[in-house]
């Protein structure tokens, strides 16, 4: 193998794997040199120390985000499908209802989102449960993204494909049942797993409203022992502990549908 | 198999006219459908094949007029073998699994029943070795002939292609021009919208010639190419022979 190998991809050729692991490797240094260079620059020395007494907190707050990001996929899920088809529905009400829903929910900040609907609809309604509220709010957020990616792939539908459904003799529910469905779900499923990445993520928003999952916990701990850069350190990682899964996940059902839908 | 349209137009919302009144009743054995491209033989084919509904007029297939009501043309395609110019075969599925689906959930077969006539085609297509290739993965023509055996998996009555030639190389053009013609002479009757003309004048009984949404010719396609009675068809004919070798 030759040096250049190692370090260049043409592009064409699978990249071998003694050359990912190298380039992955340095990648790591680099970044480690940087960060251990502006620790040394501000003089900061890390005591991890305080992780041994919270680590039980640590935990339900980790829990805690995962049982949010759960319900408010499924949750949003649903929203986004329903709102998928009914942007494109007959009834006039109903369509431009869906179509202002996503414009505002796409157009304006989480944080914004969370401020108005908990302590304004919240308390107009006696939606006082934060974990509840908590979920009801991530999903109306998620919903309108998922939204507009299931409404991009139903467009995507080729008339041809449908066409050739009626052709062989297909009624409509089977139509859908057995062309429809399972070519939305190829071309949907890489995309919703992402938008799930980015939902654990923004469940962290939620700590605004004193809901305990991950990062209030971490807020919590970092205000009593002013371990600022390390809880913020741990807390990145527990959220790469989520995150990187899933999107690896992502990248393996999108190669795997490339060539279906 | 009789063919008879009374009448039958098509005018698109936007007050497009596609197909002027089409009067035409015979016995269809082998039929293609000829003509410059926006001449409306596209929009024909989907009319008999009902996926597109007529605006006015009368379809009577196999002596039996067709209702324009989801319902009962649903179950009017399940006798129609319907081939279409490219990208008809579902994409998620597999060579195979495009033949057995419809045989088991539109036909009423038996899954080992449904694979075995499947296999039948593939192994006589030529397509046994690449049964479980998506669309995707198949060349052009071999996409071509797995639709074919798809169209005539339950054995239709009436086989309906849609320039199936016409997005492929010629090489492949031969092979699914000769799959055709072998169809025909396992007594098949068909219709084909087609640039062919050699396909048209040789291996079909009849041929229609289509022009600005009216049929300008129809007869025996001996006797069509041989002697056009129309200005348009004579001009059209001449218009292809210029570049012939």
């Amino acid at each position: 193998m030759k040096i250049r190998q190692l370090f260049l991809s043409d592009g064409r050729r699978s990249i071998p794997p003694a050359a990912v692991v190298l380039n992955l490797l340095l990648v790591c240094a680099v970044l480690a040199v940087v960060f251990w260079l502006s620790l040394r620059a501000i003089g900061y020395v890390f005591d991890f120390s305080f992780l041994g007494e919270v680590r039980v907190r640590l935990w339900r707050g980790f829990v805690m985000t995962l049982a949010l990001s759960l319900c408010s996929l499924v949750l949003s899920l649903v929203l986004g499908a329903l709102c998928a088809v009914g942007q494109s529905a007959r009834v006039l009400f109903v369509r431009y209802l869906c179509s202002v829903y996503v414009k505002f929910i796409r157009g304006t900040p989480l944080m914004m989102q969370i401020y108005l609907f908990f302590y304004l609809l919240g308390t107009a309604w006696g939606i006082e449960n934060r974990f509840v509220a908590g979920i009801l709010i991530l999903s109306l957020f998620e919903g309108a993204y998922i939204s507009e990616i299931i409404r991009g792939s139903l467009l995507s539908l080729d008339q041809t494909q449908l066409d050739a459904a009626r052709a062989v003799g297909f009624t409509r529910r089977q139509a859908v049942v057995h062309v429809v469905l399972p070519q939305l779900v190829a071309r949907t499923l890489p995309a919703l797993t992402g938008q799930f990445a980015s939902i654990i993520k923004d469940s962290s928003l939620l700590s605004l409203i004193a809901v305990i999952e991950l990062t209030q916990t971490m807020r919590e701990i970092s205000a009593a022992n002013f371990r600022l850069f390390e809880c913020y350190l741990v807390l990145g990682l527990l959220y790469l502990c989520l995150t990187l899964p899933v999107s690896f996940i992502s990248e393996r059902l999108e190669r795997r549908f490339r060539y279906e839908a | 198999m009789r063919l008879e349209l009374r009448g039958l137009t098509k005018q698109y919302d936007e007050g497009r006219i596609v197909l002027q009144p089409i009067d035409l009743c015979d016995e269809v054995r082998t039929l293609a459908i000829i003509g410059p491209s926006g001449g409306g033989k596209s929009t024909l084919l989907r009319i008999i094949g009902g996926l597109l509904p007529p605006s006015g007029g009368m379809l009577c297939v196999g002596g039996e007029p067709v209702v324009w009501q989801e319902k009962e043309l649903a179950r009017y395609r399940r006798r129609l073998g319907y081939v279409f110019q490219q990208g008809g075969l579902f994409r998620h599925l597999t060579a195979e699994e495009n033949i057995v689906l419809p045989l088991v959930k539109v036909h009423g077969y038996a899954a080992a029943q449904a694979r075995e006539r499947a296999g039948q085609l593939l192994d006589r297509f030529g397509m046994r070795a690449d049964a479980h290739k998506k669309p995707a993965a198949l060349s052009g023509g071999q996409q071509q002939r797995v639709a074919i055996a798809r169209a005539i998996a339950a054995r239709p009555s009436l086989l309906l292609l849609d320039e199936p030639t016409s997005a492929l190389d010629p090489e492949y053009t031969t092979e699914v021009l000769d799959l055709v013609s072998e169809l025909k002479a396992d007594g098949l009757d068909f219709i084909i919208v087609t640039h062919e003309m050699g396909f048209a004048r040789h291996a079909c009984d009849t041929a229609a010639f289509l022009c600005e949404g009216r049929l300008m010719e129809y007869g025996p396609s001996g006797k069509l190419f041989a002697s056009p009675q129309t200005e348009q068809l004579s001009h059209f004919l001449g218009k292809l022979l210029e570049w012939n070798v």
